[in-house]
């Protein structure tokens, strides 16, 4: 599902991301990378997402482009909610 | 790894040369000046609009030349940053580059780390902010840091200078022994897949300046600088085939693999260098609830701008008074004494005098019939004035007093306001608000079709619509960018308000308060307007807004370092470069007024100039007073009040009266004010206009909107104020209270 979709303080692995090649550059280096562990800690508007422990405020566009799953097998271990 | 030579040898007395680099937010400004004691030189990258800041120090008889490379969180080829940084790496060889790393974010800072060691640079990693990182409970390892990724690794704070003496030597140990070098790793089947690609490389001698392995690997990511390079080579057929055939075999996007592997080194490196307890939320996360909630995010972030704006007027008025009078003494004082150097040379002049002047007041009354009825015993005594001070004083005194020194004037009445601005922006800055304020009004602003980060640069606009404009820097797409210096300049700037409040004074009566601050919401829906305007029609801007991301650094106590080195960086340039532009335009409009030399102020260019525009601001009932005090308001806006003055030979406190008496009604008044509001900006913020755009076509429709612009609203307050006669009860009123006065 999208990271918009993703209910607030939810943790949650990236699966891919969707976008053109800048905006997939600035995720990439931002830390938004496939495996990557996400939470979602405020929506109002823009959201601020917490990745790899920096907090990165994200536009209402740029959410429904990183898909990411809360499912708990493969090798997405650790994913704590 | 072919190319890359970096010296191994450094001897005594040498000069070496350091890059200084990281992401945004690590605290670059600090130790930069840390290292070098605060003496940069600043300029420009050639040919970019991006600032170059260069320094020096010499530490143990080793000279080094710092050079300040752009704060980038990678070194792709989507931001004119991020390659200013990798081609000086590549182009220029520095002996060092110091990345500095922010230690409580370990993860996501030495991804640069990465790309820096890919590029083959000698990296010396100054790892900032160590004292926050151990706060937080991290436990960093830094030999076992230092160790995996091979090179030295030095914990440093900036703000306490910690540090600094370890890192001045680790980075001529550097420069004098480049460690093992240290090769990224992407695991087997990537790393042979990498080979494959840098074998066809390695096969054209034009690309060995560059590592050949991080031209494979950008060749993967297809980084269009480098596959730019590639089509240029006369391999170009055999690079580009195996290029294709290895993105083949590596499936998903090669970039997206490569990055995600490189962060899967970062997290094993990490894994033997850090130690830290989960905190699920911190501090900085709870301050965050509040300040950017739903409902309470704009309210606080509206208080804080008032407070900002209330501090910065408060403390910087009576200043700014100081600075005035100082600079209208010393006028007086210089140009008594050039005048007294004169008189002995003028002693012929003063039998005939009072004849010229005579003479002259009369030919001047019958020439201007456009001069109010008032005039005739007005204009000549105070031509009489205009020219006894002219016979009186020589061209080269009047220069120096009225043209040199109110220009320097002009300058310094600006610098309390501004830099106690910067001083407020600078702790916003540095506490870490600034850029949730960002986020706060980001969807305010994406409805006017502008992005989050035009915030800072519109905001700074209140204080001056130059360093507005300069700090349209931070924004990414270059659409944006342009959208947001277009409008900037209809954020009221301090310079406007000296206008408002005497023009307001004048003729608005009790809502004179009101008709100030109506100027400043009127400025603000303008460039919300004009924004969405520009976006819809002009094919340029037709793009949405770009994608708001942007970092939230940790909140953080500002220190007094910080905030004042910020300040005095931002300070600093204004008065660079709006200081020549103002005194240069001070001197223009010093000679436009004083020639034909010895002639009173109607006769001159200037008010030539405003007579042959009379007839075009007439449907606005401006006369050529206005049309000159505006002319000179294109120097710089507060020149208005000024050049009122001087074109109604008074002082200040007259001023307002005789305005109301003879120049404007309420109606003609207000739209004087939206017309300075308006039209041009000043003559300096064209010159950084022109320079953050480089682009004269930009430039002129800047100027020329504005223009329109300020004619069209002007226009439209005096009909609807005529509609309300509006005009009619004013007349009446002030008829009534001459009659009473009588």
């Amino acid at each position: 599902m999208p990271l918009a979709m993703l209910p607030q303080n939810k943790e949650a692995v990236i699966v891919e991301v969707k976008g053109g090649k800048r905006l997939t550059s600035r995720l990439l280096e931002l830390g938004f990378t496939p495996g990557a562990k996400v939470k979602v800690l405020s929506n109002s508007g823009p959201a601020v997402v917490d990745v790899r422990g920096s907090r990165i405020a994200l536009g209402w566009g740029v959410l429904s482009r990183i898909i990411v799953s809360v499912d708990e097998r493969g090798d997405c271990q650790s994913v704590g909610i | 790894m072919k190319g890359v030579t970096v010296k191994v040898l450094v001897s005594e007395k040498e000069t070496i040369k350091v890059a200084l680099i990281g992401n945004p937010n690590v605290g670059k400004t600090l130790l930069f000046n840390d290292l070098t004691g605060g003496r940069a030189h600043v300029g420009n990258w050639p040919g970019k609009t991006v600032e170059k800041k260069e320094g020096k120090y010499t530490f143990r008889g080793v000279k080094v030349e710092l050079v300040d490379l752009p704060g980038t969180y990678s070194l792709t080829a989507h931001s004119v940053d991020e390659l200013i940084a990798r081609e000086f790496i590549v182009n220029e060889k520095p002996d060092v580059v110091i990345d500095i790393v922010d230690a409580s974010n370990l993860e996501r800072n030495l991804y640069l780390t990465m790309q820096l060691l890919e590029l083959g640079a000698n990296v010396v990693i100054a790892l900032n902010k160590f004292d926050l990182a151990e706060g937080l409970g991290y436990q960093i390892d830094v030999k076992a840091l230092a160790s995996s990724l091979g090179v030295r690794v030095v914990p440093t704070v900036a703000t306490t200078k910690k540090g600094v003496e370890e890192l001045k030597q680790a980075v001529i140990e550097a420069a004098r022994k480049k460690p093992s070098k240290y090769e990224v790793s992407y695991g087997r089947a990537l790393d042979s897949v990498i080979s494959k690609v840098e074998e066809v490389i390695v096969k054209d001698p034009t690309l060995s300046r560059f590592p050949s392995r991080w031209l494979a690997v950008k060749a993967l990511e297809k980084d269009e600088e480098v596959l730019k390079l590639i089509r240029a080579s006369p391999h170009a057929n055999e690079i580009e085939k195996v290029v294709a055939e290895a993105s083949e075999k590596l499936g998903d996007d090669p970039e997206v693999v490569l990055a995600e592997k490189r962060y899967e080194i970062i997290g094993s490196i990490l894994s033997k260098a850090l130690e830290r307890e989960e905190k699920p939320v911190t501090f900085s996360d709870l301050i965050d609830r509040v300040l950017l909630n739903k409902y309470l995010g704009i309210p606080i972030f509206a208080v804080i701008l008032w407070a900002m704006f209330t501090f910065t007027f408060e403390v910087s008025a009576p200043l700014s008074d100081l600075i005035d009078l100082a600079i209208s003494w010393l006028g007086e004082v210089v140009n008594e004494a050039l005048t007294h150097a004169d008189t002995i040379s003028n002693m012929f002049f003063i039998a005939t005098g009072a004849e010229i002047n005579d003479f002259l007041a009369n030919l001047v009354a019958g020439w201007l019939p456009s001069l109010p009825e008032w005039s005739s015993n007005f204009a000549s005594s105070l031509i009489a004035d205009w020219m006894y001070t002219n016979l009186f004083q020589s061209e080269l005194s009047s220069l120096i007093t009225d043209g040199v020194i109110s220009g320097v004037g002009a300058v310094l009445v600006f610098i309390p306001p501004i830099f106690f601005l910067f001083f407020a922006l600078s702790i916003l800055e540095d506490s870490g608000y600034l850029a949730r304020a960002a986020f706060v009004v980001d969807r305010i602003l994406y409805k006017a079709g502008l992005h989050g980060k035009s915030f800072i640069p519109l905001l700074l606009g209140f204080g001056c619509n130059i360093p507005g404009v300069m700090a349209t820097r931070s924004i990414d797409s270059e659409e944006d960018r342009i959208l947001t210096i277009l409008v900037n300049p209809l954020m009221s700037c301090n310079a406007r308000l000296p206008v408002y409040v005497l023009v307001a004074g004048a003729v608005l009566g009790a809502y004179a308060t009101f008709g100030v601050f109506s100027m400043y919401v009127l400025g603000m829906v303008l460039a919300a307007s004009m924004a969405l305007l520009f976006r819809r029609t002009i094919p340029y801007f037709k793009k949405k807004p770009s994608h708001f991301i942007m970092e939230l650094p940790t909140y953080a106590l500002p220190t007094a370092r910080n905030t004042l080195t910020h300040m005095w960086e931002r300070g600093y340039v204004f008065v660079r470069k709006a200081g020549t532009i103002i005194v240069a335009g001070v001197v223009a409009v010093w000679y436009l007024s004083t020639h034909p030399w010895g002639l009173p102020i109607y006769w001159s260019h200037v008010a030539t100039i405003g007579y042959t525009l009379e007839p075009i601001f007439r449907p606005l009932g401006f006369n050529w007073m206005s049309i000159v005090a505006l002319v000179f308001g294109f120097v710089a806006k507060e020149m208005v009040v000024g050049t009122f003055g001087v074109l109604l030979g008074c002082e200040e406190e007259m001023l307002g009266t005789l305005l109301a008496s003879y120049v404007f009604t309420p109606v003609t008044g207000l739209a004087f004010m939206a017309f300075t509001l308006i039209y041009i900006p000043c003559l300096a913020t064209i010159g950084i206009i022109y320079r953050e755009t480089a682009s004269w076509k930009w430039t002129a429709f800047t100027v020329v909107y504005g223009i329109i612009l300020a004619y069209l609203v002007a226009l439209l307050i005096v009909s609807v104020g005529h509609l309300l006669g509006v005009e009619s009860v004013y007349i009446l009123n002030s008829l009534l209270r001459q009659i009473a006065a009588t």
